[in-house]
């Protein structure tokens, strides 16, 4: 252990503090690759199971990079590649052999734009649903209602199924796509900015929906807002320069962090 | 800046606004022209007889309703093959292949393809279907207007996919769904405007096209027998044009230009609803 730097202790520390049992994905020395550009630098973060951990750091910091490798979206483009262990449940993920249509049903995504499918409100929500249930009709009705009274949407759409996902308004999207997510039922619930897009309104009720969703799902939220990560978060991982300089438990984190880089980011001193 | 100067860019100015205005009243005055003698003429020539009757032979009585049926089969059909075959290259472009050196390779041809004249389409298909066959067909002529439609399909279809956003994409196989089915379900679904409108600019391209039809369809007095059969050579709309155009009688000049109107009319039908649609698209 480094003593020169309390910082690399502190951080060490926080790590351990996460319970090993409840680890739901456990990232061990990732390194990520755009081509030739080294964008993630030997990252290990554990996320706990049924909590929220949230990624901060200024733009260009690799936290959407982090974000990408969990579900391994970046592997629809050639060029990208990850290096390292990212263990879902005990399975590395990065390892060959893994059916990634398969990680991505348990590894659900939500993005910083809203992206309604060109169909009704329903079957944006039965879409994922089909794809791996063979669901009765009324089975299937009731799971597109769970899924959008989970997302704060029922209300506003259920007399509207039928009517285009592309009529709502852009906050009803984004709750859409969280409802389109849930459907699914995946253990793994991936926010990208899923409110940066969003008025304050939209935004606090989708944040309302993060905070209830919690209970059944682990969720991993890269969020530009401190304030939000600090409101909805249980954990808190802080990048820069594609490395994860600090992590630990948001309210220690947002309180006493361990790192002069990372007060100087919460305090708004640079972003 | 002196005034002499300012007085000469303000002609400038002026002279170059004069030009502009002046060569597109020219060609507006040429278009204005064409559209003229093609609706006197046209209507001198349409009556029932046209739409209920089989191409005359000279001072008889007759009207094109075998070369209308022909021309809609033969582009109904081609229309099918070359949807086909354009969507699903358009998409392996888009989707798949098109950043590879083989991907550059097949845009290219195909933007040649798009140039080609279609004689040499019709020549083609005359040495691949009708000649060793030792027949001219309908079925030929079909796939020469299906040669010259895939081209137009194609290049839209890729661009109009293109248009649609990477995070579309990145939704649909976040959930889980294999890629193909993305685009299946989702992109072509997203796109579904704009492929119509290029399969709509197809059809207005092939719908006219006389030489390639010249060495494969050909032409037929009357209608083909059962009257759906595109194995025997077959009326079309194009070729009647062609010979009664070039014929010394007169009724038979006035079948011509009632031919001729009637294609005008039909395209710029499909335009405007091509229009209508891209507008629709556009809205949503």
């Amino acid at each position: 252990m480094n003593t020169l730097n309390p910082a690399v202790d502190t951080f060490e520390k926080s790590i351990a503090d996460v319970d090993r049992a409840q680890v739901k994905v456990d990232v061990r020395g990732l390194n990520f690759f755009y081509g030739k550009t080294h964008s993630l630098k030997g990252v290990s973060i554990p996320v706990a199971k049924n909590k929220a951990t949230a990624l901060i750091g200024p733009s260009g910091c690799g936290k959407s990079t982090l974000l990408r490798t969990l579900n391994r979206m970046y592997a629809l483009y050639p060029g990208q590649r990850a290096e390292g262990e990212i263990m879902l449940d005990g399975q590395n993920i990065l390892g060959p052999g893994v059916d990634l249509a398969k990680l991505r049903a348990r590894v659900g995504m939500v993005f910083q734009k809203p992206t309604p499918f060109p169909m009704s409100i329903y079957d944006n929500v039965a879409f994922g649903v089909r794809l791996y249930e063979n669901l009765s009709k009324p089975d299937m009705d009731a799971r597109v209602e769970e899924a959008l009274t989970r997302a704060a949407l029922w209300n506003e759409v259920k007399d509207n199924l039928k009517g285009s996902g592309l009529g709502l308004s852009g906050g009803q999207q984004q709750r859409l796509c969280v409802a389109r997510g849930v459907a699914v039922r995946p253990e793994v619930l991936l926010l990208d900015e899923p409110t940066s897009a969003l008025d304050p309104i939209s935004s606090a009720k989708l944040e309302e929906t993060v905070m209830q969703l919690k209970a059944d799902y682990t969720i991993v939220i890269v969020t530009h807002n401190l304030g939000q990560a600090a409101r909805v978060s249980d954990y808190t991982g802080f990048m820069y320069l594609g490395e994860l300089v600090e992590f630990g438990p948001t309210d220690e984190l947002f309180t006493r962090p361990a790192t002069q880089r990372t007060s100087d980011y919460i305090t708004g001193r640079f972003g | 800046m002196s005034a002499a100067k300012l007085a000469r860019r303000r002609i400038g100015d002026v002279v170059f606004k004069v030009f502009c205005w002046g060569v597109t009243g020219l060609a507006l005055i040429a278009l204005a022209a064409i559209l003229w003698s093609l609706l006197v003429q046209g209507f001198g020539g349409l009556n029932l007889d046209v739409f209920t009757m089989s191409t005359p032979a000279a001072g008889s009585r007759g009207g094109l309703a075998n070369a209308i049926v022909g021309s809609l089969l033969m582009c109904v059909l081609a229309m099918a093959l070359a949807l086909t075959v354009g969507i699903l290259a358009g998409t392996w472009l888009a989707e798949y292949g098109g950043r590879s050196k083989y991907g550059a390779v097949v845009r290219f041809l195909n933007d040649v393809l798009l140039s080609a004249p279609s004689i040499l389409v019709g020549l083609f298909v005359y040495e691949l279907l009708v000649a060793p066959f030792h027949g001219f067909s309908g079925f030929a002529g079909a796939v020469a207007l299906a040669l010259l439609a895939v081209p137009v399909i194609t290049r839209t279809a890729e661009d109009v996919l293109l248009l649609q956003s990477a995070t579309l994409r990145e939704a649909g196989v976040a959930l889980g769904a294999p890629f193909s089915y993305v685009v299946r379900q989702i992109i072509w679904r997203s796109a579904r405007g704009g492929l119509l409108t290029g399969a709509l600019l197809a059809f207005a391209r092939i719908s006219g096209e006389t030489a390639p039809l010249l060495f494969t369809a050909l032409n037929n007095q009357f209608f083909n027998k059962p009257w759906f059969d595109l194995r025997q050579q077959t009326a079309n709309l194009p070729v009647v044009i062609f010979n009664g155009a070039l014929s010394a009688y007169d009724d038979l000049r006035r079948l011509a230009w009632a031919g001729a109107l009637l294609i005008a009319a039909t395209v710029l039908a499909v335009t405007i609803v091509a229009r209508i649609v891209a507008q629709e698209q556009k809205r949503s």
